[in-house]
């Protein structure tokens, strides 16, 4: 029971919960299959590049490079959709998407371990100079008009339920692709020697070093399977929306990070766990979800999320706070 | 010596690289007085904010959110200028001082809120100031419901278009900031204090220095220069809007990291932040003046961050060396 009780997960769950049940009372259309898998589809961007910040966040870094990443992903399997079409299928363009942002990735980290720059300096000098770069060469237009095939996928449904009007919903594709990432993630980090290695980095740098990991390596991964989320986060945004606009993605970086640090994500590094990024995720999800259904003027969304961040940061700063006071007493008494 | 001054010295090459670049490539359009005027016009908005992030940074915080307060500061402003008062009176010296004093207000209050999350309730500056970013904003977008307040009166306007003995009034306003700051921060206790708390936070509270007290003024500095940013940003657009300048924000970290700022704090001069914004601002005029996408600039100041960075590990590390042969 103490061992729950000292979890960051299980705080934020039980906020999951009370918001749940707020809103379905007020709304009972929330708690229904259709509105959960709507949910599940139209935030698995979020969610993907949720992933992929967890694990630089664990490792000690930030990436704010990561939507300027999908940018140039997203642009880029745009123009080859338009033109060569037919001749690509759906792994092919999670393939494309995903080399590419490794490769950006890759650039992050080689700056950020070879010029000891701090990553928040770097990648926001990446995001600057891959957005600008792409919003040059693409001269800002939108791109549209993909494929059928393209089209189809986006709303393929693993199973088809129907509601009482006949209007059909289901598990999407989109959302099972997703949720294979966060169980990748999930084993990385907590089954192989890489995963336990990025948390032994983010703890404390210096001494990782002398215990013998290698930091480049991990420094190179880390960033890397960031870019890596980005792409194929940047395949999902172009299913999604089937349109892709150089500037739709950029901007949006604090709100995944602001999701990821709900989920107890530290930013000094060290601590988070896959559980709770995807709870901090939902909560964000149902956050705006339920202000919708419970007719809140959607100028409030801001002021409510904003306040739940305020109010969550504020109580793992206290509940850090007691735990230093109690280890002190017992390292006293 | 030579540690001490390696990153103004490579700032001050840099900033002469950029004007015989630029004025090589304009000619006599650079260099004339009409394009310095004009820049003059548009450095103060980024500067001032500029100084806003970098006294925060130099705690080894940060303020994510001075474009939010900026911008409910700044709609605050428009909404006493348009609609508190019949539109004759609106005009008058009083209206204008009772407008600057509501911002100011405004922004201190945005800036004291951030300065209890961070100082007393010990949240850390990153997520204290995202939080309020995001609140804040929110409450911009309520106000205005996202509309545009436009419209301010005409002596309002003179604030960010008119010019006094030929230098425009945002300069001036930036250049009393920028001095106000430096002497802040190397001529009173309170500066010393500022940086101490940036290098070392346990050395300053046992050297006496009341750590929270410090910190909380230093957010409420950060949330006054954003207020006072907002007079100039609202003038020259000639309205106030819940989202303008959000591009600003990450161009504050960097324009302040490239004029040396530590980004772990502790470290970092007025005078070599305006030097990178000078810099800043001539690559983009430049750009400009030949006719290049603003995009661009936004690359090409990323990768003059990254190469100043670079420059300057190389150097410290090529001092270090030598210090240890």
């Amino acid at each position: 029971m103490k061992n729950i009780l000292s979890r960051h997960e299980t705080y934020v769950f039980i906020a999951v919960l009370i918001f749940s049940i707020i809103i379905t009372m007020i709304n009972p259309s929330f708690f229904t299959l259709e509105n959960l898998f709507d949910l599940l589809r139209s935030y698995s961007l979020m969610g993907t590049f949720a992933i992929g910040m967890l694990f630089v966040l664990i490792s000690g870094g930030i990436d704010i490079s990561f939507t300027a990443i999908a940018t140039v992903t997203g642009y880029t399997i745009a123009v080859l959709l338009l033109h060569n079409g037919e001749q690509l299928n759906i792994v092919l363009v999670f393939l494309i998407a995903g080399i590419i942002g490794v490769a950006l990735g890759m650039i992050n980290a080689v700056i950020i371990h070879f010029f000891k720059i701090p990553s928040i300096i770097t990648t926001i000098a990446t995001l600057n100079i891959y957005y600008g770069l792409l919003t040059v060469a693409s001269q800002g237009k939108w791109l549209y008009g993909f494929p059928t095939w393209f089209a189809d996928f986006a709303t393929a449904r693993i199973f088809t339920l129907y509601t009482a009007d006949q209007v059909p919903y289901g598990l999407s594709v989109i959302t099972v692709i997703w949720f294979a990432l966060i169980v990748i993630g999930w084993f990385i980090l907590r089954y192989t020697v890489l995963g336990r290695s990025i948390y032994a980095m983010g703890g404390n740098v210096a001494s990782a070093q002398r215990a013998g990991f290698n930091i480049f390596g991990l420094t190179v991964f880390v960033y890397s399977f960031m870019g890596l989320m980005a792409g194929f986060g940047s395949v999902i945004q172009a299913l999604l929306v089937q349109t892709v606009a150089p500037n739709s993605l950029v901007g949006k970086e604090l709100d995944v990070i602001a999701a990821v640090v709900l989920g107890g994500a530290s930013l000094t590094g060290g601590t988070g766990s896959m559980l709770g990024t995807l709870l901090g995720v939902a909560l964000i999800a149902i956050m705006g979800n339920g202000l919708t259904l419970m007719h809140v003027p959607a100028v409030w969304y801001k002021v409510v999320i904003g306040f739940v961040i305020l109010v969550s940061v504020a109580f793992s700063a206290y509940r850090s706070k007691i735990s230093v006071q109690k280890r002190v007493i017992v390292e006293t008494s | 010596m030579l540690r001490r001054f390696s990153h103004l010295s490579v700032l001050l090459v840099f900033m002469v690289i950029v004007i015989a670049l630029m004025g090589l490539l304009n000619g006599k359009n650079f260099l004339s007085i009409g394009n310095f005027q004009s820049m003059a016009y548009q450095m103060p908005e980024l500067g001032i904010l500029t100084l806003a992030m970098m006294i925060t940074m130099l705690t080894s915080g940060i303020n994510l959110s001075i474009i939010a307060s900026a911008n409910l500061a700044g709609i605050m402003m428009a909404m006493v200028l348009t609609r508190a008062f019949p539109p004759e009176s609106a005009n008058s010296f009083g209206v204008i001082l009772l407008a600057m004093l509501v911002g100011l207000l405004t922004s201190a209050v945005i800036g004291a809120l951030n300065g209890v999350l961070i100082a007393y309730l010990d949240i850390s500056p990153i997520l204290a100031t995202l939080g309020t970013m995001i609140m804040i904003s929110g409450f911009a977008v309520v106000l205005t419901e996202g509309y545009v307040i436009s419209g301010l009166p005409e002596n309002w306007r003179i604030i960010g278009n008119n010019a006094v003995l030929g230098i425009p009034i945002p300069i001036i306003i930036f250049a009393a900031c920028a001095g106000f700051m430096a002497l802040l921060l190397n001529r009173t206790p309170f500066g010393k204090q500022v940086y101490l708390i940036g290098s070392n936070p346990t050395a300053c509270t046992f050297s006496g220095v009341n750590n929270r007290a410090v910190l909380f003024y230093t957010y409420m500095i950060s949330g006054i220069f954003s207020g006072i940013a907002s007079m100039v940003m609202i003038s020259r657009f000639n309205s106030a809007k819940a989202d303008y300048g959000e591009s600003y924000l990450l161009l504050t970290i960097l324009s302040a990291v490239l004029g040396g700022v530590d980004a772990a704090g502790g470290f970092g001069k007025v005078s070599g932040v305006v030097v990178s914004l000078i810099i800043l601002q001539m690559i983009s005029s430049g750009l400009n003046l030949l006719g290049i996408s603003n995009f661009f600039t936004l690359a090409l100041w990323g990768i003059v961050l990254i190469l100043v960075m670079v420059i300057k590990y190389l150097i410290d590390s090529y001092v270090q060396k030598r210090q240890l042969a």
